[in-house]
């Protein structure tokens, strides 16, 4: 049985566009498919991950066009509901940025972060990033 | 609109930050207009131009390489050039000598060049501007 991890992911929109998803994300993902037990906290900027209907229009350099550009709402969907992986959102660091809790898409959980700590005690490892 | 000569330092290597579409995006602007440009492509983003970058698939997304059609900043370089010389203006792309040398890039696009600390001086001295993209 693989060993529960906590992944705090605080680093956000950092090479998206390149990468086409968040690396760390894109991690968890990979390695959930290989067999870990994973679990997400979204914390300071990358609470805006969960925020429904986003995306930036892809890059244009002349003939050049990006076709492919990130979007990071569906990509946490996609952790939550094809990975099963329970995505947690710090509720203060989204008031913190006027992000309302109907702006989240469904199945984001919402964590207090004076629960943090205790959520982190359910782990074997906890990962910040 | 007078034309311009304008010049830009980047320095974020590719894969590692927003610095560059950003960049990517203001020199698309720049080369449709016909300015004049000038690149010093310092520290990590000496790499852009690099040949041996090569696309993806991506099976966490489900898609076949194709479907991905993941970017790679040498073909963002390559249409820079193209768009700058069809637009009437022209973008003299330099690669610091060291730094690709420290890095193992040192193969490069068509159309770049390999150059040193003195090329962003001599940019500077004849530009109308100068931006500066540091990395953090």
């Amino acid at each position: 049985m693989a060993k529960k991890t906590l992944n705090i992911v605080e680093s956000a929109y950092r090479a998206v566009m390149e990468e086409q998803d968040d690396t760390i994300l894109w991690l968890l993902a990979a390695m959930q498919g290989a067999g870990a037990e994973h679990t997400v906290v979204l914390r300071g900027n990358a609470v805006n991950y969960a925020v429904a209907g986003q995306g930036a229009p892809g890059l244009t350099v002349g003939e050049w066009k990006q076709s492919q550009a990130p979007r990071m709402d569906k990509d946490v969907i996609d952790l939550i509901e094809t990975r099963k992986i329970p995505v947690y959102v710090i509720e203060e660091d989204l008031a913190a940025r006027g992000i309302g809790k109907n702006d989240l898409i469904p199945g984001a959980k919402l964590l207090g972060s004076k629960m943090l700590p205790k959520l982190m005690a359910d782990y074997q490892i906890v990962s910040h990033w | 609109m007078s034309k311009k000569t304008l010049t830009f330092a980047l320095m974020d290597p590719p894969y590692e930050s927003e610095n560059l579409t950003t960049a990517f995006r203001i020199l698309d602007a720049a080369a449709r207009r016909g300015h004049t440009i000038n690149v010093f492509a310092y520290e990590g983003a000496s790499a852009l131009a690099f040949t041996k970058q090569v696309p993806h698939a991506n099976p966490v997304h489900g898609k076949n390489l194709a479907e991905e059609n993941h970017p790679t900043t040498k073909d963002q370089v390559a249409a820079l050039l193209v768009l700058a010389e069809k637009s009437g203006g022209k973008v003299d792309w330099v690669n610091c000598g060291m730094c690709v040398d420290e890095r193992g890039v040192a193969e490069f696009i068509a159309g770049t060049r390999r150059g040193s600390p003195a090329d962003l001086h001599t940019f500077s001295e004849a530009s109308d501007n100068v931006l500066v993209i540091p990395t953090k």
